[in-house]
C-alpha cells in the first residue's frame, strides 16, 4: 500500500506527453527581458543601468529585505533599458532589457559537466552562497530558498523532504531533470542537509515516475540517511503540508510552518540549483521548462535561460497550434492563464501548457446544489462553497474563522464542482483580503 | 366557577409580579442616552450606505452628537441640507461641503481600446484584477465586470452594454463612495457636481508612458502636459504620466479640453461650443476663451 496524504485530493488525468523527452537547450535570442520580481517578497533593486556591460551570471538585481532573492543576468551583453514589461503576473512590472552579445560567463562560474561531490563549506557559507545565487522554490511558489533553509529561532529541523512529486498533470520538467541529473541532485541533497544540519532526508516521488524511483533508489544506496519513498498518485501531493503528511504522518497545524513538525520541504529543481550554486558558483539563471498540450506538435522539456520569451520556447515545440484556446504558465491545476505569450521565462516557470479551445472554455456558473464534493476533495479540510459565499458577501470575520487563510489554492474544489462554480477564484480573493486584515491587526 | 377565579387570580398575580420586576430592572439598569442622537438619526436619510465612513446612520448620529464640531462629518447622501438640519439640532455650525457625484475615469470603449484576449473567469472585477491587467493592452482601465454596479445601493450606476463601461445616473447618485471602494482599479472618483452639473475631468487613469498608453487605448491620457500649459488656474497636475484636474481650482474655462490630443479630457453638461468644426490649433484658444 503506497503512502499518500489523508484527507481530500483528486486524481486528474495525468497527460504527461513530454515524459522521457530529453532536455534540449534553447538558442539565446537577440534580446532578453529579465523581470526584477521573480519571487515571493520584495522586488529587487536594479544594480545596473543603461549601457552597462554584463556577463552571464552578473548580479543585476539586489535582494531588498529579508524575503527576497537576488537576480542575475542570464546572458552576456549590454543593458538596453530598465522599463516596465508584462510578465506572468499579468501586469507590467520593472524588468531589465539586455541586448545579447556572445555568451560570456562570469569567470567564477564552473560550466564543466564534471560532478563535484565534495563540499567542505560550513553551514553559514552554504547559506550565503545560496542567498547570493538567488535560488527560489522552483516548483512554482518561488519562495526564497535561503529563507526557507534558515529556520526561525527556537525551531530545529530534523528531517529534509525532497519534493519530487510533480503532481501537476502535464508537467515533466522535474521528472526529466531527475532522470538526467540524479548524481548532481543527490549531492545537492547532501548540501541542503548540511545547511539544515539534519541527518535524514526523504525523497518523495509519485508512483507514475517508476524509472525515477528506481534510479534514485540505486543512487541512495551510496548515501546514508537518504531514502526514497514511492507515493500514490494523488493531487495535490506536492503541497508542503500534504507531502509531510504523506511521508511522515505528521500534520502541520493551521497557520504554522512545516518546521513546527520538524520538517523542511525542498523542491527537487531547487536542490539541483543549490548544487550548481554551491559547487559550481552558478547563480540561478536557467531552468527546465516543459512545453506541452494536447495539440502541441512536439511536447518537450527545454533548458531555457531566464528572460527568453515563451514565444521562442513554444516555437521550439512546433509553434502555437491552431486549436489553441488558452495558454497557461505552469500546470493545469495551479498554473495561471496568460494574456500574452511574449512574456519571459522566470525562475518559477515550470511549464507552459497550451489548451485547445474546446477544453479551455469555462462553463457557465450554475447554482450550488450542495452536493459537498468540494468539501470531500479539499486537502486542507475546508468548506470551499462556504468560503466562496463568505467572500462574495464580504463576511471577513467568518471567513477567517473558517480557515480561509489555510487554503493552498490547489483548485481541487473548482475542478470537482458539478455546478462549475469558480470556487477558487473567489477564495483566493478572500484569502488575500483576510491576510491583509490579519497583517493590519498584527501591526 | 372557582376554577376560573383561581386561574385568573393566579395569572393576574404572576403578571403583576413580573411587571413589577420588569419595572424595577428597567429603572435600575436604565441606559442614559442623549435624546439628540435619536433626533439626529431621524434627520438622516436612513440609507445606511456607509458613505459617511460609519457603519450606518445610527453610529453617524452618535458620532455627530459626540463630536465637538461637525468638521469632517458629512452625510454625502443627505448633502448640505441634511447637515444644516443636523447642525440646527445640535446648535452647531455645519461645515460647508460641495455636493459630489461619482465620475468614471475611463473612456476605453470597445472601439477605442481593442480587446486582446478573452476573459471567461468569474464575472467579478476583483477576481479578474487579481489575475491580470485586463483583456486590453491597458492594465489600468475598466474591466467592465460591474463590481461598482453590485456595490451601489441606489441603482445609480450601470454598465452600458455597447461600451462595456459603467455610467453614473447623476440624479440617483448620492456620492456615498461605495463604488469608489468597490473598484479594484481605482477608476471611480467623487468630484464636485459643479454649477449646473458642469464638470471637466481627465477620463483616464493610465500611468504608463505616453507611447505605451496610446498604443493600448486611443483615448488614454499620454501625459503630454498640453493641458497643464494651457490652464490659467494651475488646476492641472501631472504625475506618473497622468493628468489630474483639481476640482477646487478648476474654473471650468474649458481651455484644456480641445488641446488634449487624445480627447481624454471630458466636459459634461456644457452648452455646445459656438464654432462646431474644430479649428486648427492656433485658433482654438480664441474660440474657447
Amino acid at each position: 500500500m503506497l503512502k499518500t496524504f489523508r484527507i481530500g485530493g483528486i486524481h486528474p488525468k495525468e497527460n504527461k506527453f513530454s515524459a522521457g523527452m530529453a532536455i534540449q537547450t534553447i538558442a539565446i535570442p537577440g534580446e532578453v527581458i529579465i523581470p526584477l520580481s521573480q519571487h515571493i517578497g520584495a522586488p529587487c533593486q536594479p544594480v545596473v543601468k543603461k549601457g552597462d556591460k554584463v556577463k552571464a551570471g552578473t548580479l543585476i538585481g539586489k535582494a531588498v529585505g529579508f524575503v527576497s532573492a537576488n537576480i542575475h543576468s542570464s546572458v552576456s551583453g549590454t543593458v538596453v533599458k530598465i522599463d516596465k514589461a508584462l510578465d506572468a503576473s499579468g501586469y507590467k512590472r520593472d524588468a531589465v532589457f539586455i541586448k545579447v552579445e556572445g555568451d560570456e560567463w562570469e569567470p567564477a562560474v564552473d560550466r564543466s559537466l564534471s560532478l563535484v561531490s565534495e563540499c567542505r563549506l560550513t553551514q553559514k557559507e552554504i547559506l550565503d552562497k545560496i542567498a547570493a545565487a538567488g535560488i527560489v522554490g522552483m516548483g512554482g511558489a518561488t519562495f526564497p530558498t535561503h529563507v526557507k533553509l534558515t529556520p526561525p529561532p527556537g525551531t530545529k529541523a530534523e528531517l529534509l523532504i525532497i519534493n519530487a512529486v510533480e503532481c501537476e498533470p502535464y508537467l515533466t520538467s522535474d521528472h526529466q531533470l531527475m532522470m538526467e541529473k540524479s548524481d548532481e541532485i543527490m549531492v545537492g541533497i547532501t548540501i541542503v542537509m548540511k545547511a539544515l544540519n539534519v541527518e535524514k532526508a526523504i525523497i518523495g516521488i509519485e508512483n507514475n515516475k517508476r524509472d525515477a524511483i528506481e534510479q534514485f533508489r540505486q543512487k541512495a544506496k551510496a548515501y546514508p540517511g537518504i531514502t526514497v519513498e514511492a507515493l500514490k498518485v494523488q493531487y495535490p501531493q506536492g503541497g508542503e503540508k500534504q507531502l509531510i503528511d504523506a511521508l511522515t504522518g505528521r500534520q502541520v497545524p493551521s497557520g504554522a510552518l512545516p518546521i513546527s513538525v520538524g520538517a523542511v520541504v525542498q523542491n527537487v529543481g531547487s536542490t539541483f540549483a543549490v548544487y550548481e550554486a554551491v559547487q559550481k558558483n552558478k547563480p540561478l539563471v536557467e531552468r527546465v521548462v516543459t512545453i506541452t498540450g494536447k495539440d502541441v506538435k512536439q511536447p518537450c522539456n527545454i533548458l531555457s535561460r531566464v528572460g527568453i520569451p515563451l514565444n521562442n520556447l513554444i516555437a521550439m515545440a512546433g509553434g502555437v497550434p491552431e486549436t489553441t484556446g488558452k495558454v497557461i504558465s505552469g500546470g493545469p491545476m495551479m498554473g495561471k492563464a496568460l494574456a500574452s505569450i511574449d512574456i519571459p521565462v522566470t525562475k518559477g516557470t515550470s511549464g507552459v501548457l497550451i489548451v485547445p479551445t474546446l477544453e479551455a472554455k469555462r462553463k457557465a456558473m450554475k447554482d450550488c446544489i450542495r452536493c459537498g464534493k468540494c468539501v470531500d476533495v479539499c486537502p486542507m479540510g475546508l468548506n470551499p462553497t462556504l468560503l466562496m459565499n463568505l467572500t462574495e458577501y464580504e463576511v471577513w470575520d467568518r471567513a477567517e474563522k473558517n480557515g480561509i487563510t489555510d487554503c493552498i489554492e490547489c483548485g481541487s474544489c473548482s475542478y470537482t464542482c458539478p455546478a462549475d462554480r469558480p470556487l477558487l477564484d473567489y477564495i483566493r480573493l478572500g484569502k488575500g483580503k483576510v491576510m491583509g486584515i490579519v497583517r493590519a491587526r498584527k501591526n | 366557577m372557582s376554577v376560573l377565579i383561581t386561574a385568573v387570580a393566579t395569572l393576574g398575580a404572576i403578571g403583576a409580579g413580573s411587571a413589577a420586576i420588569l419595572y424595577l430592572v428597567s429603572q435600575k439598569f436604565k441606559v442614559e442616552e442623549d435624546p439628540r442622537i435619536q433626533e439626529v438619526q431621524d434627520a438622516l436619510p436612513a440609507a445606511n450606505c456607509g458613505g459617511c465612513g460609519f457603519p450606518g446612520c445610527a453610529s453617524f448620529a452618535a458620532a455627530c452628537v459626540k463630536a465637538e464640531t461637525l468638521d469632517g462629518l458629512n452625510c454625502p447622501v443627505g448633502g448640505q441640507e441634511t447637515m444644516d438640519h443636523v447642525a440646527a439640532i445640535l446648535g452647531r455650525k455645519a461645515s460647508v461641503s460641495a455636493k459630489k457625484v461619482a465620475v468614471v475615469r475611463c473612456s476605453g470603449t470597445c472601439d477605442e481600446r481593442p480587446r486582446l484576449n478573452l476573459y471567461d473567469g468569474a464575472s467579478n472585477c476583483a477576481v479578474a484584477a487579481a489575475l491580470y491587467g485586463g483583456d486590453t493592452g491597458c492594465s489600468f482601465g475598466c474591466l467592465g465586470l460591474g463590481d461598482c454596479v453590485d456595490s451601489c445601493a441606489f441603482d445609480a450606476i450601470h454598465i452600458n452594454p455597447e461600451t462595456m463601461l459603467p455610467e453614473v445616473v447623476e440624479d440617483k447618485c448620492t456620492a456615498c463612495g461605495a463604488c469608489v471602494k468597490a473598484c479594484p482599479k481605482d477608476i471611480i472618483e467623487l468630484r464636485k457636481v459643479g454649477p449646473k452639473s458642469r464638470r471637466i475631468y481627465v477620463s483616464c487613469v493610465n500611468k504608463d508612458k505616453g507611447a505605451v498608453a496610446k498604443k493600448a487605448c486611443n483615448v488614454a491620457c499620454i501625459g503630454c502636459t498640453k493641458c497643464q500649459q494651457v490652464c490659467p488656474f494651475e488646476a492641472i497636475t501631472i504625475e506618473n504620466n497622468l493628468a489630474f484636474i483639481d476640482d477646487d481650482k478648476c474654473r471650468l474655462c474649458r481651455k484644456c479640453v480641445p488641446v488634449c490630443p487624445t480627447n481624454s479630457i471630458l466636459e459634461l453638461n456644457f452648452p455646445p461650443r459656438k464654432e462646431t468644426p474644430p479649428a486648427p490649433k492656433g485658433e482654438e484658444a480664441t474660440v474657447t476663451a
